[in-house]
């Protein structure tokens, strides 16, 4: 009896530390003892990431006439916040607005029509729609740059040129080939079942949509958000060719101007460069689960 | 009779539903958008290829002028070879960085987790903010590297390989962690069971369950680094000469700054032509024109 009470903790702490064969611990072959070559390669490629940020930071809050000649990878002996301060007073506020309204007005048009694409592509079993997919399927490699000088052309005449339409226009237009891949990627998930099911209780084809589609879609939603939202973020190109004035200009060209406009003010350049990178990076820090499981949703399962 | 409607408005077990078949119509909208922003241009950039055009007034039909001059223009030949040669190294550099960090990050230590989202941080940047960093690090009066890197050509070329690779690694990476975290663990228990050691379970387990996450991620390479051209505009310009002058840059000099857009047409109906033959082969080769089938393997 004793002898059975003294043996009976033993269990309890082997399942704490599991043995090999125990199915409930996962991940034990990454965990069983270090790794000194990929200790040695994470650490490699940890210098390559952050000695760039460093000196990023470090030249920004240097004075400007203290930065040539000097090594970027010293700290500033005197620390100033003037080059943040003369690029906040050059439309820096102003820039990023333009990117954030870009940005939200492509993420709504893509939704609004991949959203209904994917659905009939998952799901019609007609030929137009398996043509349509491959439509879009195709224009995954079409790259923007090849059609810029038409594009150009059709903005004029429309006279769109210099606005903020002309770049979120086509800026959506070639988001959707890969929204629609993660769509309809996600939407095959969705069991003949469900579809069934809502179908005895007398559901349009409309209702499914927004009540089984859409919410079991969330997952690829938020991916496609994601990705469109990045792509307006990202977007240089149509910017640089269809606006002109300080009006529609948007934060990747406002950076692209700065190189002339601040010439040689390195530390100011730097300045901008890092301040771009903030409002995202706040948006990072809060839902880092959310972007990260957005974006590998890009990869697909 | 009834019996056949009740089929068709309800639906019977394994016949299918008619309701939650939306007709094509749906689609409309998405492929007027679709056609008007990205198909039409793609006609017109063909149309304009055979024409005579400087930005202001009308196109003036000139023929194959243009196509004839892009095939005697020694800098096509160079710009195709140099566009490849980064698309290649660019696709090597980062798929071996990015599978072997993204295979590391699956792991679920706590230090990992943390140097995972240290190592995200580049891809937050917009191209345009990386590049700008890097010109002024790259900067030979300036920068931290001695040296002009960027008036070589070998300097340029790495270089803009390089800038690539640390905005678009995190990106990959990402993806190669889902991979690899899909991995059915007993696989791993077999393999440990049959004494594979760590190094011999990574190149026959992980390598090959990872096909599919492969194919993925280098469409996803190949087809964005033909779009390096913020990165070439910023950090090179094409330079030095026109040694790193990719297919974009070559359409965009000879449209934006020469004027000459028929011309620059003749480039960019050759970069969808190649662009497109690419993605085929590319689609093709990855199954993802398989429609029903991309479970494939679980």
């Amino acid at each position: 009896m004793s002898h059975d009470t003294l043996r009976r903790p033993r269990p309890v702490k082997t399942s704490t530390r599991p043995s090999a064969t125990d199915p409930g611990r996962r991940r034990r072959h990454w965990t069983r003892r270090p790794n000194p070559l990929a200790g040695v390669g994470s650490v490699l490629w940890l210098v390559v990431v952050i000695i760039p940020i460093y000196a990023m930071i470090s030249v920004s809050l240097t004075r400007q006439d203290q930065a040539l000649g000097n090594n970027a990878l010293k700290p500033p002996s005197h620390p100033t916040l003037d080059n943040y301060n003369t690029v906040l007073h050059n439309g820096f506020g102003h820039f990023l607005l333009n990117t954030l309204l870009v940005a939200a007005a492509v993420v709504v048009i893509v939704l609004a029509l991949c959203v209904p694409l994917s659905y009939v592509a998952v799901r019609a079993r007609t030929f137009w729609s398996g043509a349509t997919f491959r439509l879009f399927l195709l224009g995954v490699a079409i790259p923007a740059q090849a059609v810029v000088v038409p594009l150009y052309l059709m903005i004029a005449k429309l006279n769109l040129y210099d606005s903020l339409l002309a770049i979120i226009l086509p800026t959506a237009a070639f988001a959707m080939p890969v929204s629609t891949l993660i769509l309809t990627g996600t939407m095959r998930d969705i069991s003949e079942e469900m579809y069934e099911a809502m179908s005895l209780d007398g559901a349009s084809t409309t209702r499914m949509l927004f009540q089984l589609v859409i919410p079991m879609t969330k997952g690829g939603i938020s991916t496609v958000v994601i990705y469109s939202a990045l792509q307006a973020w990202n977007g240089f190109l149509f910017p640089l060719i269809f606006t002109q004035s300080d009006g529609p200009r948007v934060l990747t060209l406002g950076l692209f101007n700065y190189v002339s406009q601040f010439g040689v003010n390195i530390p100011a350049l730097l300045a901008s460069v890092v301040l771009s990178g903030i409002p995202i990076f706040a948006v990072y820090l809060v839902a880092r689960r959310a972007l990260v499981g957005g974006l590998m949703g890009v990869g697909g399962k | 009779m009834s019996s056949s409607v009740t089929t068709r408005t309800k639906g019977g077990p394994g016949r299918g539903v008619r309701a939650g078949r939306p007709s094509a119509v749906w689609a409309l909208p998405a492929v007027l958008f679709f056609t008007i922003f990205a198909v039409a241009p793609m006609a017109l950039a063909f149309y304009l290829s055979f024409t005579k055009w400087n930005g202001l007034g009308d196109p003036e039909p000139v023929g194959l002028a243009n196509w004839q001059k892009l095939f005697d223009d020694p800098r096509l030949t160079q710009s195709l070879t140099v566009t490849v040669l980064l698309t290649v190294v660019s696709w090597a550099f980062q798929t071996v960085v990015s599978l072997l960090l993204g295979v590391w990050a699956a792991g679920r230590q706590r230090n990992r987790a943390f140097l995972s989202a240290v190592f995200f941080v580049p891809f937050l940047l917009s191209s345009t903010a990386i590049s700008l960093l890097f010109y002024a690090l790259l900067d030979p009066n300036f920068g931290i590297i001695h040296g002009d890197t960027l008036g070589t050509t070998s300097g340029a070329f790495l270089a803009i390989v390089f800038v690539g690779g640390w905005q678009f690694i995190p990106f990959h990476t990402l993806i190669y962690q889902g991979g690899a975290r899909q991995i059915p663990e007993v696989l791993y228990q077999a393999a440990a069971m049959d004494g594979a050691g760590r190094y011999r379970q990574f190149f026959s387990i992980t390598l090959p369950q990872l096909r599919n996450t492969a194919t993925t991620s280098s469409v996803l390479m190949i087809v964005g680094s033909l779009t390096y051209f913020e990165t070439v505009l910023i950090l090179t310009q094409g330079g030095p000469g026109t040694d790193t002058a990719i297919l974009p840059y070559l359409m965009y000099q000879a449209g934006f700054k020469n004027y000459d857009f028929g011309y620059a047409s003749a480039v960019a109906s050759f970069l969808v032509v190649a662009a497109t033959a690419l993605s085929l082969l590319l689609v093709r080769l990855s199954g993802f024109g398989n429609m029903r089938s991309t479970r494939e393997g679980m």
